[in-house]
């Protein structure tokens, strides 16, 4: 990790390859869960079952998905788990939410990797994929069937279906925050952010960065082939 | 069945003991179901078990197996004390006002003239004192010490309620409930039905459990009525039709006798069988024995039986032994006394006592040939199959031959159902592979055997080189040919004597009725109860004719029932001595001044008048009997009897072990056990789920009921520490097995003269082939010994013992 | 049979319309008499024949239940109590035909998440469609009945289809046709309820003071109905339920959770998409850049210094 002085600007490498697979393999699966589960929970999206291959089909793959999202939501977690918790600063940054809201950042007390609302998003889901996953394992009827009573599948059933509403709620706040807070989409496409959105948003964490170490790139040669991306 | 089962849907009480109706036979039980939901008839349930007939029940009562006699002379006792007897009807219809010759008796348990060395009884002394006209002596007042009831009255005095429950285990209150309940269809209008099955018949006095309730019913002034009479449930669908056609060793068609090798000649045979009428006037129906005899061997050797050879009367074969029961023939195949063996339609392996015996039997043959639609556990006593067949095959050197045949939905004839209604069926599908129908055989068999005969001679060829063989194709007698030869046809023209221009019967036609059969061999009939099933007019048991005016049950014109398409045996006795009916909701036939006319086909000649002829007019007294006089081997009155092995003494009689006019063979004597060793009163049963040994082999069947289990009480279980649904192994002095447990509460212990009783229930569904899994039958655990007079086997009471298992030792 | 019936239906699974009542004639009703039955279990036999469908040969577990239960092959299975009754003192031996009770409001119906797997046929029938069929298991949730089972081998729900293709050609079910007793009897709802009562007065009469019959309102009633000897107790009949209803929990989810789910969710994304338009833009300024150049040089000497 480090500070980059590229030719036209400054970047901050935020996530490595690994964590990036990792979570677009987490992101994949849980819009395919999103939209399997969808097609069951709700008559009018059952429509969506035929992106699966019909009714059968996304019903025997749901399940298999979400122990796909968990495998990698547990590598994910192991990757980010010490950043996200709770200090003092996290709970004053949440009670300004409504300038985050409003776009006044200038307000917020500087911020370390994750701000108060990134570290709710990791732990709400870490929470609600554990959820979804034991009430999935109630309800996955292939296999579990005959493990639990039909009482306790039912509450796996109501269970999953208000926890698989509020993963919704979690994942839509966190898409939205990649979309709003400009220049976030980066972290996870290319790895790295602009030196100004660090600033912006998260200026301990780039203190911390920086003093860490500034890679002057404009000045170096050209690099040689077998050396790879910045690690 | 004295009735049919269309019938029982007409009575108010329907008493099932010695049967589970609902679960052997529970099509035929609708119509119990029919009689309770139309009329609000009650059903009791007497069993050692409470059954799936229990169930449904509106009283139970539970009784030790083998005490059934106990039970029933107690509720004749009962009906006397309480004055509850139709007098009108005992006095009319049955013997009770006769008198019985000096010196009969009954002490300690024996009639007077037995033999203890002969296990037989000198039977002189159960006779009528007869008057010098011949005919039985009467006191119509019933007060005679020595006429049938008074002998009757003092004979069930012992049987109280209290000795009932001591002997059956059956509690005091609910056995006066029983009781009572059957103690009101006395009234002239009520009625009870009686279903009994092979809870009666298997016991070593059999016959006489039956004959128990029938001397009741007679007493209720029940027999001959509609919703009444003594109902025989037959186990298999055609076994009626197997005793008609004389199957047994000792009978030819419609119950002749065969004869005896003392019976040299026919007069001599024909001496003891037209029984001449032992009261004024009446009519002894087997005074026509010659005509239905000589019918029969004018059907048998056709051309070749004639007057001058006594109809070929010497082509029978002549019993040296009172007969060749499976009992005895087994035995004699133990001993290596017989050859070969043709096992048709049979298991004997499962289905005959003591299976070790009977393997041994079987080993001892040159040749055994089995005929069955099934694969039979007989046909493969040889094969090793551990613990399920545990022989050795190398050590057993009888040649087996296993003929596939059709079974009932492959081929076409008729069956015979318990209600004696002949009912013709067609084949429903096509037989499989190289089965070949039972006729076929037969006749491929019969032809070569003929052609050796012709051709070499031998001892005695005449029987067979005769026989009559008018089919079609000789090699394949076709059934419509038998039914038609089994009705019976002319022979040869027959004139009147009066006016020989006046034809009476015309050559080649078939006959309407036995009534039309004669003694000079111009008539031949098969089995004269059968005539009147394929007429002139056609196959009458094809009939489907739901027509039944006035709802009386009868279907008289649904197939054949017979005698003579009678519906209710002894009808006559369903209207009082003046011929009016004793209940006029259930009139059957009434006299109308100058022929009977009614609802069904009177027993007696239809112009007979009322105070002349009896109702039953197969007894030469026309009457019913009470005291059977020397018929039944082991006495004229039933008494009761422990089984062969027996948990209790004999409390009446305590030296006397089982019938004492059971035979039991030397060998089977001593493989009884005895209640130290094996303490359990067993007994053995059907389930609904199958039939016999056959449904096994329907995959369907076996998945309702998959595996061979006992049944036991909540009680036995706990003392002998066995898991409902553990493994139980259960032995008797002759066998053992090993069976899952059903631990139930409707097996209770019984207290018996003081003692308490355990049963232990033993389903007879399982062997080592078919699609069920494998297991055992009963008949490893049971003695060989049968009813002392038609040697029925005594499955229904044994003992064995309990203990808690691992199963079946597996390899 | 969907294919066969089109338009008789009265409710499809999955589905947000009404269909026409078209030919919305009469109902059927099965009715099992539970004092006439015997426990013979042709009615089982006849429905493994009639349906062609093959169990496996089980075991013996101590008891005359076979199967032990319902199975994706067993549609109908007799099950056997053996009750001892305080009052009387008697034993008695209740066996309960256990099938589909095909309630009027059926809760597998409810918790079905395909379109058209599941139909009430406007006789009051209610049927699987196994085409259309996912193999999710919801329906043995709904089913207050417990009745529903997954086959492991196609994975599609089997239970007793009331014989809809012998009645839709006007044939009583296979087990009424096989019982030997009268105990099962089919016809029009209405008939059946009527004899019934006839059932229910003889029994009464035989001291059966709570007879009755089973017809349970909690599920709108069945078309399948008991006539019970102890009506006010269903529960000795191997656990038939007091008061069915389909559960509060699938009511709740199938009901409310649906709608306000989708609410929430769909609110949450137009939330977004309007803030999204309507928020100030969330960007870093080129004083933001430069301040970070500077705090980054400021920050880096820092770190060379310790």
């Amino acid at each position: 990790m480090a500070v980059r002085r590229e030719e036209e600007r400054t970047t901050v490498d935020r996530y490595p390859g690994r964590v990036r697979v990792n979570h677009w393999i987490t992101a994949i699966s849980l819009i395919l869960l999103a939209l399997s589960g969808a097609a069951l929970f709700h008559p009018a999206l059952f429509f969506l079952s035929s992106l699966f291959g019909g009714g059968a089909n996304t019903r025997a793959l749901h399940p298999w998905l979400g122990v796909v999202l968990l495998a990698s939501f547990a590598v994910l977690f192991v990757q980010m788990v010490r950043h996200n918790f709770w200090r003092k600063v996290d709970t004053q940054w949440m009670r300004h939410i409504g300038d985050v809201m409003s776009g006044h950042e200038e307000n917020l007390p500087e911020i370390g990797k994750y701000n108060g609302a990134q570290k709710i998003v990791f732990w709400l889901m870490t929470l609600l994929i554990l959820v979804l996953f034991a009430t999935g394992i109630m309800i996955w009827y292939e296999y579990f069937g005959d493990s639990f009573t039909i009482e306790q599948q039912r509450f796996g059933h109501i269970i999953h279906a208000l926890a698989a509403v509020a993963m919704l709620l979690v994942v839509i706040v966190h898409i939205y925050a990649g979309f709003y807070v400009r220049g976030t989409m980066a972290a996870m496409t290319e790895g790295k952010v602009t030196g100004g959105w660090a600033f912006r948003h998260h200026r301990l964490w780039l203190r911390h960065e920086a003093r860490e170490g500034v890679i002057d790139e404009r000045q170096a040669p050209p690099r040689r082939p077998n050396i790879g991306p910045a690690e | 069945m004295t009735n049919s089962w269309t019938d029982i849907k007409n009575t108010d009480l329907v008493i099932i003991m010695g049967g589970n109706a609902a679960e052997a036979h529970p099509c035929g039980f609708k119509w119990v179901t029919e009689a309770k939901a139309q009329r609000g008839a009650k059903l009791i349930v007497v069993d050692p078990r409470f059954t799936r007939s229990a169930s449904v029940a509106d009283y139970y009562a539970p009784i030790r197996q083998g005490t059934d006699i106990a039970f029933l002379l107690g509720a004749i006792k009962y009906c006397i004390d309480n004055d509850k007897i139709q007098h009108d009807y005992v006095r009319a219809f049955t013997n009770a006002p006769y008198i019985v010759k000096e010196g009969f008796g009954y002490q300690d348990g024996l009639f007077t003239g037995y033999d203890e060395a002969k296990r037989d009884y000198d039977r002189s002394s159960w006779e009528y004192e007869l008057g010098p006209d011949g005919y039985v002596q009467v006191d119509e007042t019933l007060q005679h010490p020595r006429c049938v009831y008074q002998l009757l009255r003092k004979h069930v005095s012992a049987y109280t309620p209290e000795m009932v429950e001591r002997i059956c285990g059956t509690p005091k209150d609910k056995y006066l409930t029983v009781c009572k309940m059957i103690a009101e269809t006395s009234a002239r209008d009520k009625v009870m039905t009686s279903m009994y099955a092979l809870g009666w018949t298997q016991h070593s006095k059999g016959s006489q459990n039956i004959r128990s309730m029938a001397m009741l019913q007679l007493l209720l002034g029940n027999i001959g009525l509609r919703g009444g009479g003594m109902n025989a449930l037959r186990g298999h669908s055609n076994i009626q039709g197997l005793t008609d056609i004389g199957l047994m060793s000792n009978l030819i068609p419609g119950y002749l006798t065969l004869p005896t090798d003392k019976e040299v000649d026919f007069p001599t045979y024909m001496s003891t069988r037209g029984f001449k009428p032992l009261r004024p006037n009446q009519m002894s129906y087997w005074q026509n024995y010659r005509k239905f005899m000589v019918s029969f061997l004018k059907s048998m050797w056709g051309p070749a039986a004639t007057a001058e050879n006594d109809f070929a009367y010497q082509w029978l074969p002549k019993l040296d032994v009172p007969g060749y029961d499976m009992l005895r023939t087994f035995d004699m195949m133990h001993q290596g006394k017989v050859n070969g063996y043709f096992c048709q339609g049979f298991n004997p392996l499962l289905s005959l006592s003591n299976r070790g015996k009977v393997s041994q039997a079987l080993s001892k043959l040159k040749f055994l040939v089995v005929m069955d639609p099934l694969q039979t556990e007989t046909a493969r006593f040889w094969k090793d199959e551990g613990v399920h067949n545990d022989v050795k095959p190398e050590d057993i050197q009888t040649e087996v031959f296993e003929l596939p045949t059709t079974c009932f939905a492959e081929d076409e004839g008729s069956l015979v159902n318990s209600g004696r209604w002949l009912q013709w069926h067609w084949p429903g599908a096509e037989p499989p592979g190289e089965a070949k129908t039972d006729t076929w055989i037969m006749a491929q068999l019969f032809q070569r055997l003929r052609a050796l005969y012709i051709k070499e001679g031998g001892a005695f060829p005449d029987p067979i080189v005769n026989l009559h063989w008018p089919y079609r194709v000789a090699d394949d007698p076709q059934p419509d040919e038998m039914a038609r030869e089994m009705n019976g046809y002319v022979v040869s023209t027959v004139t009147d004597p009066a006016d020989p221009t006046k034809v009476l019967l015309e050559k080649g036609k078939q006959l309407d009725t036995f009534g039309q059969l004669r003694d000079d061999g111009s008539t031949a009939c098969g089995c004269w109860i059968y005539s009147g099933c394929w007429t002139e007019k056609g196959n009458m048991m094809a009939r489907r004719d739901t027509s039944d005016p006035a709802n009386t049950g009868a279907y008289a014109n649904w197939a054949f029932s017979w005698p003579a398409n009678r519906r209710i045996l002894y009808n006559r006795a369903s209207a009082d001595i003046d011929g009016k009916a004793w209940d006029p909701r259930r009139k059957l036939i009434e006299w109308n001044g100058t022929a009977w006319t009614g609802y069904d086909v009177p027993d007696i000649a239809p112009a007979a008048k009322p105070r002349d002829v009896g109702p039953f007019i197969m007894n030469p007294e026309g009457t019913a009997r009470l005291f059977v006089r020397g018929m039944m081997k082991d006495g004229p009155f039933p008494a009761h009897y422990e089984p062969f092995e027996s948990p209790v003494a004999n409390v009446l009689a305590p030296k006397i072990r089982g019938n004492p006019a059971a035979r039991i063979f030397k060998d089977d004597l001593a493989a009884l056990g005895t209640s130290d060793k094996f303490p359990y009163a067993a007994t053995s049963y059907r389930l609904t789920e199958h039939f016999h040994y056959w449904t096994k082999h329907v995959w369907v069947n076996a998945v309702l009921q998959p595996e061979f289990f006992v049944e036991i009480s909540e009680q036995l279980a706990q003392e002998k520490t066995i898991q409902n649904g553990g493994w139980v192994k259960v032995s008797s002095n002759r066998g053992t097995v090993y069976a899952k447990a059903v631990v139930t509460k409707r097996i209770k212990p019984l207290i018996c003269d003081g003692k308490t009783v355990h049963v232990v229930g033993i389903p007879l569904h399982w062997g080592f082939t078919g699609a069920a899994r494998k297991g055992f039958g009963p008949n490893s655990l049971t003695p060989f010994v049968g009813d002392a007079n038609i040697e029925t086997p005594e499955f229904k009471a044994f003992l064995v013992n309990v203990e808690p298992s691992n199963g079946p030792a597996t390899s | 049979m969907a294919g066969l019936q089109s338009q008789d239906f009265a409710r499809i699974s999955a589905t947000n319309f009404r269909p026409p009542d078209v030919r919305h004639d009469f109902e059927v009703a099965k009715l099992i008499d539970v004092s006439k039955c015997i426990g013979c279990k042709a009615c089982q036999a006849a429905c493994l024949e009639w349906n062609n469908l093959r169990e496996e040969v089980g075991f013996n577990t101590g008891s005359y239940d076979n199967p032990h239960d319902l199975t994706p092959n067993t549609w109908t299975l007799m099950r056997f109590t053996e009750w001892e009754n305080p009052q009387s003192g008697n034993l008695e031996w209740l066996i309960r035909k256990d099938g589909c009770m095909h309630c009027a409001d059926p809760g597998c119906l409810k918790a079905c998440p395909s379109p058209g797997a599941i139909v009430q046929y406007n006789n009051g029938i209610v049927d699987f469609v196994s085409e259309n069929c996912i193999g999710c298991g919801y329906c043995v949730k709904g089913c207050p009945f417990n009745i529903p089972r997954i086959s492991q081998a196609d994975h599609k729900a089997y239970k007793c289809t009331l014989c809809s293709d012998r009645v839709s050609v006007g044939q009583a079910p296979a087990c009424a046709k096989a019982c030997p007793t009268g105990a099962i009897v089919f016809g029009t709802k209405q008939a059946m309820l009527t004899y019934a009562q006839t059932r229910i007065t003889d029994l009464k009469s035989r001291g059966f003071e709570n007879a009755g019959i089973y017809d349970p309102p909690g599920v709108g009633g069945t078309h399948v109905m008991y006539v019970l000897h102890h009506a006010d107790q269903p529960q000795l009949y191997a656990g038939l339920p007091q008061n069915p209803r389909i559960s509060q929990v699938v009511e709740l989810w199938k009901g409310l959770t649906k709608y306000a789910g989708m609410a929430a969710v769909g609110f949450a994304a137009a939330f977004a998409f309007v803030h999204g338009i309507v928020a100030r833009r969330n960007d870093v300024s080129r004083a933001e850049d430069r301040e970070a150049e500077h705090l980054i040089d400021e920050e880096a000497a820092r770190g060379r210094q310790t």
